[in-house]
């Protein structure tokens, strides 16, 4: 579960990148948060990351208010949310393999878990066969599944994904929105930013509409484009 | 464990020239600490042995009186530097000069059974507990009334004390310094090591790791730096020093009763624990230091 009330997030004496922001996600939902370049939307993922700190307003996440998340517990918090980041940040030096194990190494896992959740995750996202390739040895859409391998190898609760189908073409684009969409019918809560209007229009979920930092349309799943 | 050990000697190796100068300069430290250690360790024994030994003699003017000397001994008797001392009285004089001199052969020396040719040789024999206070004693007993004179022995105890406390301020001093430019340099081979890796950490903490996993890599880093760093010097010390000890008795052997050695395994007992704990504690402060800067985590 995701909450957010009155949520506002000015950068440095500019004008308010996200701004009085009231939202209520459910857990298990799918949802998109659309919006033109600079409307805010990173802003406000990485809110939800508690990568910055709102400047007013108040995010709650499975019942924890981030503001009141000590220093020392935000590892733990950050463990039950899965990060695709935009331009997908892989590890330029390590393989497929390693960039998707990184994400269970550094939260310190067992090896043996290692192991068998790693070649499991590369599967699902389709890339068994390429484990050993190096990030820019892959296709676009390849990194970006790589990417997506890293952020749900640690079986979050839920998964951020800013921009997935960034620079891919239509038919990676889909590919990457049914992996997701099979995400979230296991359980996981999906929140995808994207500018892909055709795709969102397509898939009849909830869609979030963000215009300078103020959401002006909020469209329930199954309801249809009215503008 | 295991992967920040990897990650931490990774590091290092990433940025080799960095942790060349780092484990250099740690070397050259520890090196020379080594050096101080094992020269200190021997002057404090050397001047251990010259104060075991008769320091001060005191002799007296011919026909002294008994009250003379016994108002001698009472000054002795006062001054806080004296250990011990004890009265030797001519016969005794002679009966250990026979012993030294006409070993075997004492009959030699019954010629003079007679007429002690030591007759005017009674005497104190003064030990200190402080050398550094010889002078000011020689000086002090030369003054009193019925002193003919005043021997030193012959090692001339406080050169030698004065010689290893100078010793003491030159090494803490380059020691001190040395200890600087490593943390100095530990610091930039840190610095260098995030900002190398610096979208590696961003990652790291977004996805969940904590503060310490972190972190562990950059001390490991720093650790092993000291590590190798205090080792190099240690291994070099003991076979300069073991080298040294046979070189000396090997070329100076008439002297070799004078210059006693303290035995490598007596030096290194101590240097070896204390190196590696000073060499581990400069690579650990020292990428601590580093880290509370640069790694806002
Ligand atoms: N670190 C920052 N410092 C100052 N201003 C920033 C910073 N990051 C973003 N902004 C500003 O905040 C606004 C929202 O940025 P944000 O990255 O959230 O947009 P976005 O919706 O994700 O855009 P895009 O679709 O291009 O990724 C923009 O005007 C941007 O210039
Ligand atoms: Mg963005």
């Amino acid at each position: 579960m995701i909450r957010l009330e009155n949520v506002s997030k000015t950068y440095q004496q500019g004008v308010p990148a996200v701004d009085n922001v009231n939202l209520h996600i459910e857990q298990g939902e799918f949802v998109f948060i659309m919006g033109s370049s600079g409307s805010g939307k990173s802003t406000l993922i990485k809110m939800l990351l508690k990568e910055l700190e709102p400047t007013s307003g108040e995010i709650t996440i499975n019942g924890q208010k981030l503001s009141k998340i000590p220093r020392k517990k935000v590892p733990n918090f950050r463990r039950d949310i899965g990060v695709v980041f935009q331009n997908f940040r892989l590890l330029p030096d390590r393989n497929v393999y390693e960039n998707v194990a990184f994400a269970l190494k550094v939260v310190e896992a067992p090896n043996k878990e290692i192991k068998k959740k790693v070649p499991m995750v590369l599967s699902m996202v389709g890339l068994a066969a390429k484990y050993k390739s190096l990030p820019r040895q892959l296709s676009g859409g390849e990194q970006q599944r790589v990417a997506i391998a890293r952020a749900l190898v640690g079986e979050p609760r839920i998964l951020l994904a800013d921009e997935p189908t960034g620079n891919l073409d239509s038919a990676n684009a889909w590919e990457i929105m049914h992996l997701l969409e099979e995400i979230n019918e296991r359980g996981t809560t999906v929140v995808v930013v994207t500018h892909n209007s055709e795709i969102v229009d397509k898939m009849n979920k909830r869609v979030i509409t963000i215009k300078k930092g103020v959401v002006v349309e909020d469209r329930k799943a199954g309801e249809s484009n009215v503008v | 464990m295991w992967y920040n050990l990897g990650q931490g000697l990774k590091n290092i190796w990433r940025n080799k020239l960095f942790s060349l100068a780092s484990i250099a300069t740690m070397s050259a430290c520890i090196f020379l600490f080594g050096v101080f250690y094992s020269i200190g360790v021997n002057f404090s024994e050397m001047v251990q042995t010259a104060e075991e030994g008769v320091a001060v003699t005191v002799f007296f003017t011919e026909g002294v009186s008994k009250d003379k000397v016994s108002a001698v001994e009472q000054e002795i008797k006062k001054r806080p530097e004296v250990a011990k001392y004890h009265f030797v009285t001519a016969e005794e004089a002679w009966e250990s000069f026979k012993k030294d001199y006409f070993k075997g052969k004492e009959e030699l020396a019954e010629g003079f059974s007679q007429d002690n040719p030591l007759a005017n040789s009674e005497h104190f024999e003064i030990y200190l507990n402080d050398v550094s206070k010889q002078q000011e004693l020689v000086k002090f007993l030369q003054g009193l009334d019925g002193v003919r004179e005043v021997h030193q022995s012959e090692v001339a105890a406080n050169t030698l004390s004065d010689f290893n406390s100078l010793i003491g301020y030159i090494f803490a001093g380059v020691i001190i310094i040395l200890i600087a430019v490593a943390v100095f340099l530990i610091n930039n081979t840190v610095t260098v090591g995030i900002s190398v890796r610096r979208e590696e950490i961003a990652i790291m903490k977004l996805i969940g790791a904590k503060d310490k996993f972190v972190r562990a890599p950059f001390i490991v880093e720093g650790v092993f730096i000291g590590l190798i760093g205090s080792a190099i010097p240690l291994v070099l010390l003991f076979f300069l020093y073991q080298g040294l000890i046979g070189y000396v008795a090997e070329k100076f052997r008439f002297i070799g009763g004078m210059i006693q050695f303290v035995p490598v395994a007596d030096v290194f007992r101590i240097l070896v624990p204390v190196s590696l704990v000073l060499g581990v504690g400069i690579g650990y402060v020292g990428s601590r230091m580093t880290l509370k800067k640069h790694l806002k985590v």
